[in-house]
């Protein structure tokens, strides 16, 4: 039985600045990283295949080329498989074209074996729409389980798995059939950290590439012509410019001082 | 009763294959331990194995003036090897060989020496049986059963000495009797004894003597006075250089990484658990057994030595090891929370008299439980992310670098325009209170007229905390990207106010095949003073200033002397010392990547450090290290000092002097 991870590559968000001419993201020279919620749910698939035996984990992502090195990781890790999913044709998918070619993926993968999860990061860091995962799980017909802090139990023959589910000031625990797609919180763990031997070892291994040659989607569904949204423009709000006061006090008494009088002067408290 | 040959022969014999086997199953066990070349250099070596043991250089220093009673009984035991080999010959050949058959002035002024030196042995083994009763020192197990058989063996040989020769002497049948003046002393108390009672005690003391010895030698290779037999070779095969960097491991498939096994230290590792006489000394000087943390140096090599002695003879005949090197909670085994403890302050391998080097070891066995079991201290998980993903430890994005220099005018490096590479170093670029240090060296490098120029959001870390943690994977990545940008830019000249900067880009990077000259800002300092291109006032009267050594400024690297030097420029006096300083200097604690970690057990280093500095009644603390700034810094503040008492860098009180 497959776990199915989904994976996306993202650039350093704080080493991301927006082009204020043509609005765009300056990637040029940016480091890429896995999404950090997606180490966690990396992370939990891995959990879930060493607590439950007999499941393979297999690492997806749609992205260009060079996701692979992030894919890799991902076998660093642990993973069993790795694939990617990279065509010109997906290119500026919003998040219903990237949900359809990642259920489409995934149900390729159902076809050779049977999928009994796919987990996904809460949402990604550069995007933040929290809808990919949904996305798949509404295409494929799965259990939907969103903002998971713990997985409390699988039940394999039974084909149920029950959550838990934090929501505003209270958690739900909630059982659902399989296969579900769960996106989960950095709360439900802590990511793992590669040995050597599994880095050398993912050096090696291949990454399985397939584009929509393999996918066959209709090209009207994916990609940029596929989208439903389109970015019209990306611009940083207008901040009123911050100031640092006092740099390098080392007397808590003196700095509090200096705030308060700050404060007081800006009419923001009052004596 | 004459000492029957046949049978003295076939105790011998028995005796010495005895002896022979018991060091063959030891030894033996050394050589399973992996290869490493020690053998170069040959002359310096053989200097070296003559001059710490015999000049007892080693034992002898200030800090423990009883090494002195050990320096005695080496020298003894060096004049009674000669005494009781000549003993042994005699008793299988006595019609060939005795020194009673050297004429007299030889054979007199032996007997002399032998008596002399046998009573001062005599003396001295007494001194060490009272100290270990009366005044046991702290950092040893005093009263071990081990120690107190290897005392009574030598007082048992040197009183069946005096028992035979007070017999010779009283029968009248010792012709140096005049020169025996302990024997005779002790003859006189036989004076009672009839002719043929002193001819039976005379063989009843020569076999007590002979067989005392020859349990000696056979007690040896399985007491911790193993080291008599190995601690002249550690001599020879000690590192020749200073111990400040790490072995590099070549990251290929199929390779292991680390220690993890008893069998993959080196032999040399393995020959050092058995040249430990545990006297104790890197105890007494470390800073976690200091601060009541479980990691005592002195257990470390301990442990090592049990494993191997119960796993070895399994390895060696190809079973399965029966105890974990690393993990458990036995003899012989090292708990990971003590190998997370160490510093990598080097005070252990600074103080130990048989050049035992015990951090390297602990580093090693960090490697095995980070590359091989990705197993460490959860706030290290953040650490290793940041530096894999940005370079530093903070994760803070690079484009900061050049925060420091927003209000001066900085020039970037250029091959060509600009002499040196001003590499700021993690601490002094994002660090708010190093920062300050970065300002005033700048300061004093433009007043000097050095030419430099910095990578700005290039620069990498250098590496220093991902080596000493064991991540040598990610080192040696940071490390090759590194040179591949001080390669094309044309960097050869470095200036780094960090001495974890320095020492790394210095000793560690240098077994990259890259050439680089790199100087600490201290040394530069001096150096600029000293050739006048400083132009100093007396800076403005800091007060009472105690000096901190940096490990890795001066253990490490030997710079002890140009910080204070230059201060000594710049405020017009040398300044106080604290109770530890240079080669003993106490870490501040935040070496060996501790800077990163959590204080779990015991009292902080940094606050025991902090305490000791306090004592002098400073104003103002002098150091030369971003992390020892940090750590004064905070420990400062939890002992409510900082008001009183200030922290700066030396660049901080230089600048202050400029005209």
């Amino acid at each position: 039985m497959y776990i199915v991870c989904c994976i996306k590559q993202v650039p350093d968000t704080t080493q991301v600045k927006i082009d204020p001419v043509t609005g765009t993201l300056v990637r040029e020279g940016v480091p890429f990283i896995m999404n950090p919620f997606d180490t966690h749910a990396l992370e939990e698939s891995l959990r879930i295949k060493d607590r439950y035996g007999l499941l393979r984990v297999v690492a997806i992502s749609m992205g260009p080329p060079d996701t692979e090195v992030t894919l890799r990781k991902t076998i660093s890790l642990g993973a069993d498989e790795a694939v990617l999913l990279s065509d010109r044709a997906f290119g500026g998918a919003d998040t219903l074209a990237t949900s359809i070619v990642l259920a489409e993926a995934i149900k390729r993968l159902a076809e050779q074996e049977e999928v009994a999860l796919v987990l996904c990061g809460r949402q990604t860091i550069d995007g933040d729409t929290a809808q990919v995962g949904p996305g798949i799980a509404t295409r494929l017909g799965y259990s939907q389980l969103t903002m998971v802090d713990r997985i409390e139990g699988i039940d394999l023959p039974a084909r149920k798995v029950r959550v838990r589910r934090k929501l505003e000031g209270r958690h739900e625990i909630v059982e659902a059939p399989l296969p579900a797609m769960i996106s989960v919180l950095r709360e439900v763990n802590t990511p793992r950290y590669p040995t050597v031997p599994m880095r050398l070892m993912a050096e090696d291994t291949a990454v399985v590439l397939w584009d929509n040659k393999v996918l066959k989607l209709d090209e009207e569904t994916i990609g940029l012509k596929g989208s439903a949204t389109q970015v019209r423009r990306i611009f940083s709000p207008e901040r009123a410019k911050g100031e640092i006061l006092g740099d390098g006090i080392g007397n808590p008494e003196e700095a509090a001082h200096l705030l308060l009088d700050k404060l007081i002067e800006r009419d923001i408290i009052s004596l | 009763m004459l000492p029957s040959i046949m049978l003295f022969a076939v105790v011998f014999v028995a005796a010495i294959a005895l002896f022979g086997w018991s060091c063959f199953k030891r030894f033996r066990l050394v050589a399973l331990g992996r290869a490493e070349n020690r053998c170069d250099n040959v002359g310096k070596r053989i200097w070296s194995m003559l001059l710490y043991p015999f000049t007892q250089l080693c034992t002898i220093t200030w800090r423990y003036p009883f090494g002195f009673n050990h320096a005695v009984l080496f020298w003894c035991f060096i004049v009674l090897l000669i005494a009781n080999a000549e003993f042994l010959l005699n008793g299988l050949f006595p019609a060939y060989i005795s020194i009673s058959y050297l004429p007299d002035g030889a054979y007199f002024t032996l007997a002399f020496i032998f008596d002399i030196v046998s009573i001062i042995a005599l003396l001295a083994v007494l001194l060490a049986v009272i100290r270990r009763l009366a005044f046991p020192p702290a950092n040893i197990v005093a009263r071990s059963r081990d120690a107190f058989v290897i005392l009574s063996l030598i007082a048992g040989l040197m009183i069946a000495f005096f028992g035979m020769h007070a017999s010779h002497i009283a029968h009248g049948t010792e012709r140096a009797a005049a020169y025996m003046p302990v024997s005779s002393l002790v003859a006189g108390w036989f004076s009672g004894v009839s002719a043929e009672g002193l001819v039976v005690s005379a063989g009843v003391f020569w076999w007590i003597h002979a067989i005392v010895l020859l349990s000696f030698l056979n007690y040896l290779p399985y007491s911790k006075h193993i080291h008599i037999l190995t601690a002249i070779p550690s001599c020879f095969v000690r590192s020749l250089e200073k111990i400040n960097s790490q072995t590099r491991e070549e990251f290929k498939k199929g390779n292991v990484f680390g220690v993890g096994q008893v069998e993959r230290f080196t032999w040399k590792d393995l020959l050092d658990s058995y040249s430990c006489t545990e006297c104790g000394r890197c105890s007494d000087v470390c800073p976690a057994t200091f601060t009541g943390k479980p990691l005592n140096p002195r257990l470390v090599i301990h442990d090592i030595k049990a494993n191997l002695l119960k796993n070895g003879p399994l390895v060696a005949s190809n079973r399965e090891a029966v105890l974990p090197l690393i993990g458990g909670d036995v003899e012989g085994s090292i708990s990971e929370e003590v190998i997370w403890e160490c510093t990598t302050c080097g005070a252990c391998v600074e103080v130990c008299p048989v050049f035992i080097e015990h951090f390297p070891k602990i580093i090693d066995m960090r490697r095995d439980l980070v590359e091989m079991h990705a197993r460490f201290p959860e706030e290290l998980l953040g650490f290793f992310e940041n530096m894999e993903q940005r370079s530093n430890p903070w994760g803070i994005a690079p484009a900061e670098r050049t925060k420091w220099a927003a209000e001066i005018d900085v020039k970037p490096f250029e091959a060509g325009k600009t002499e040196y590479l001003f590499f700021v170093g993690c601490a002094g670029a994002f660090d708010a209170r190093n920062r300050r240090t970065t300002l005033a060296l700048a300061k004093i490098l433009d007043a000097a007229g050095v030419s430099w120029g910095i990578l700005g959001k290039d620069e990498l870390c250098c590496g220093d905390s991902l080596r000493r943690l064991g991540n040598e994977f990610v080192f040696e990545r940071i490390v090759k990207e590194n040179i591949k940008m001080f390669t094309e830019r044309g960097v050869n000249k470095i200036i780094s106010h960090c001495p974890h900067c320095y020492s790394t880009l210095k000793n560690d990077y240098d077994q990259y095949d890259v050439e680089l000259e790199v100087i600490h800002h201290t040394e530069l300092i001096n150096n600029l003073i000293g050739e006048g291109k400083l132009n100093l006032d007396r800076a403005e009267d800091l007060g009472k200033m105690v000096f901190h050594d940096s490990c890795y400024l001066g253990r490490h690297n030997d710079i002890y002397e140009a910080p204070r030097k230059a201060l000594v420029s710049a405020i017009g006096h040398a300044p106080t010392e604290m109770k530890r300083h240079h080669k003993i200097g106490f870490c501040c604690g935040a070496g060996g990547g501790r800077m990163w970690m959590k204080n779990r057990v015991g009292k902080r280093i940094d606050m025991a450090r902090v305490e000791e500095a306090l004592k002098e009644d400073p104003e103002t603390i002098c150091v030369c290290c971003p992390y020892c700034m940090t750590m004064f810094v905070d420990g400062l503040k939890d002992e409510n000092a900082d008001d009183r008492v200030q922290v700066l860098d030396l660049a901080e009180i230089v600048v202050r002097a400029l005209k």
